[in-house]
């Protein structure tokens, strides 16, 4: 087992290591040179000069490479051209709201997917099958950012269920913050619950078909444990995997659920970088939201082997 | 073929999804015709309600949202129909040349289809367009990038699955060129997965188009962009919910669309998918 974890984490360098070059030349990819890129057209010579000595822009091009991944090991991303804030402190100050979204997202997701995937399954070619199928399909063809803003219409203007946009920590009120956190959650998770539901329901009638689950049902298993204690455990890999995947293009998503209800969160951070060309902040959310993204599907891979044994790299 | 198309045309829900994109076709085609306004022309009705005049209401600036929505088709069909091209075009080009070659070929494309991965959709587009600047145009260069990994990845594991078929040693042991090999044997034993993809890439291109003009990276201001028309109605949401909802309505009618014709293809592509 840990030898596997360690040939995991190995081959997750090349990756990272990739992210980085990517980040890091596409900067140099922006029309004109890497200070007004950076900078703007208005800087002042001291300004420059910092920049210059950050990023090493006199060296050779593989040098630059070499002092910016220095400094991105050690924790330094730049500071934003925009604000002047370091970009390391803005990503931690925002994560948590990120974080959040994705977790309440995540949640509906296995909430509502994973018991109507196996409801479909169980009752296949039936009602509740076609049923399922038809809002499946639905959840993944409707856009995030029109049911957000359906949500705002309804719920927030003319219900006055929940505030259109704002955030407050959980740590501060928890009520507060999930009464602000409700609308986004479900706005983000809805496409992620479709998404689970179709992989449940597809593999779930796969392990229905099996010979242990006929024996188990001739045997007079209740359906209930027969779905729960043999089903669901055989197909939870697949399941997970969707999961896993699902959460890193999660906090991709949150870019534009963030923006609709105004939350302080990476996404929208991101956006503010990309729109305000601020690109040592974007470099810096890209880079940061690559990094979780291989991490996540690190984990989930290891998951995986504890799931099942027999799965090995 | 004939089988397939069997296969195919007993599956209602598919069926259904080829007629909507058939009608949406259709409806970009022949824009000009079917539009009762010019979609850019300024009305003096602003924020005007769904009437027998106009069947959607008009927008804040007075414009026709019905002719709006039927432009915008135009838009979301040539988006998806030049950014799935490129897509389909490096990727499957990648794909082929890693799975056919393999060694270092394979192990430096598989790496990069593996960054482009890792970057979440959505924002890699938006980074694209950060440096290509706002544009129609740049926005199906940057749709077309981001999606081609996927391609790339369903050329490569299709390749693998036939590169040591008889056919291929066939032509390989008379002399055949690699090229020529590529092309004549191996894509169109690729294609069935290729197909799918397409289908279910548009889906994922308009989606994107609509998300990135949303967010006003995407298609220029003022253009009946479906994206757009959301983005400008989502200030109006509270005196005029009609600006945005149907905009949004028609996204999802066509996204869905696309999505129900990939899931029938690829059943009648693969029988063995079939069994549920």
């Amino acid at each position: 087992m840990l030898s596997y974890i360690v040939r995991r984490i190995l081959v997750s360098i090349p990756v990272l290591f990739g992210i980085s070059i990517v980040t890091f030349f596409m900067i140099r990819l922006v029309p004109g040179d890497t200070v007004t890129a950076l900078l703007g057209t208005r800087y002042s010579e001291e300004q420059a000069i910092q920049l210059k000595a950050y990023y090493g822009l006199d060296k050779p091009l593989y040098i630059q490479y070499l002092i910016w991944i220095g400094n991105v090991l050690r924790g330094d991303l730049g500071r934003s051209s925009f604000s002047g804030d370091s970009v390391m402190q803005s990503i931690i100050e925002r994560l948590p709201v990120t974080l959040e979204l994705t977790l309440i997202s995540v949640l509906i997701a296995s909430l509502v997917g994973i018991p109507l995937g196996i409801w479909a399954a169980y009752r296949h070619n039936r009602l509740p099958d076609y049923m399922a199928t038809v809002v499946g399909l639905l959840g993944i063809s409707i856009p995030g950012f029109w049911l957000g803003t359906i949500f705002i219409l309804l719920f927030a203007l003319k219900l006055g269920w929940a505030p259109s946009s704002g955030y407050i920590s959980f740590w501060e009120n928890p009520l507060q913050n999930l009464h602000h956190m409700w609308m986004p959650g479900i706005a983000l998770g809805a496409a992620v619950s479709a998404v689970v539901m179709r992989m449940t329901r597809s593999t779930m009638l796969e392990v229905l078909s099996e010979d242990y689950m006929k024996m188990a049902r001739a045997k007079g298993m209740s359906p209930l444990r027969l779905l729960t204690r043999h089903a669901l455990k055989n197909a939870m890999i697949p399941i997970i995997t969707v999961l896993g995947i699902q959460i890193g293009y999660l906090i991709g998503g949150s870019v534009v659920i963030e923006q609709i209800f105004s939350l302080p969160g990476i996404g929208r951070l991101a956006l503010q970088a990309i729109t305000n060309r601020d690109y040592a902040l974007m470099q810096g959310t890209i880079l940061f939201v690559g990094f979780c993204f291989v991490v996540i599907n690190l984990i989930v891979d290891i998951l995986y082997s504890i799931l099942n044994p027999k799965i090995r790299y | 073929m004939k089988e397939i198309w069997y296969r195919f045309s007993k599956n209602k829900l598919a069926m259904t999804g080829l007629l909507f994109i058939s009608c949406f076709v259709l409806i970009a085609l022949g824009a000009g015709w079917i539009a009762p306004f010019d979609p850019y022309a300024l009305g003096t009705e602003m924020l005007g309600k769904p009437s027998i005049h106009h069947w959607l209401g008009t927008d804040q600036l007075g414009r026709d949202i019905l002719s709006r929505i039927i432009y915008g088709a135009r838009i979301s069909l040539r988006v998806g129909v030049i950014a799935v091209g490129v897509a389909l075009l490096i990727g499957a080009t990648m794909g082929i040349l890693a799975g056919y070659f393999g060694k270092w070929v394979d192990a430096i494309i598989s790496r990069i289809t593996d960054v482009l991965f890792s970057i979440p959709d959505i924002l890699l587009a938006l980074s694209i367009m950060a440096i290509l600047g706002a544009s129609t145009t740049n926005l199906m260069i940057a749709i077309g990038i981001v999606y081609t990994p996927i391609f790339a990845r369903i050329a490569r594991s299709a390749v693998l699955s036939i590169k040591s078929s008889l056919y291929i040693e066939a032509a390989r042991s008379i002399g055949v060129g690699h090229i020529r090999i590529m092309l004549k044997h191996v894509l169109p034993n690729i294609m069935a997965p290729l197909i799918v993809q397409i289908t279910l890439s548009f889906a994922f291109a308009i989606l994107a188009e609509a998300a990135l003009s949303f967010l006003g990276l995407g298609a220029e201001p003022d253009t009946p962009s479906w994206g757009t028309m959301l983005n400008e109605g989502k200030d109006w949401m509270e005196s005029a919910w009609w600006i945005a909802v149907f905009p949004g309505l028609a996204i999802t009618i066509a996204v869905l669309s696309f999505n129900i014709l990939g899931d029938g293809l690829r059943d009648a592509l693969d029988p063995k998918s079939n069994k549920h």
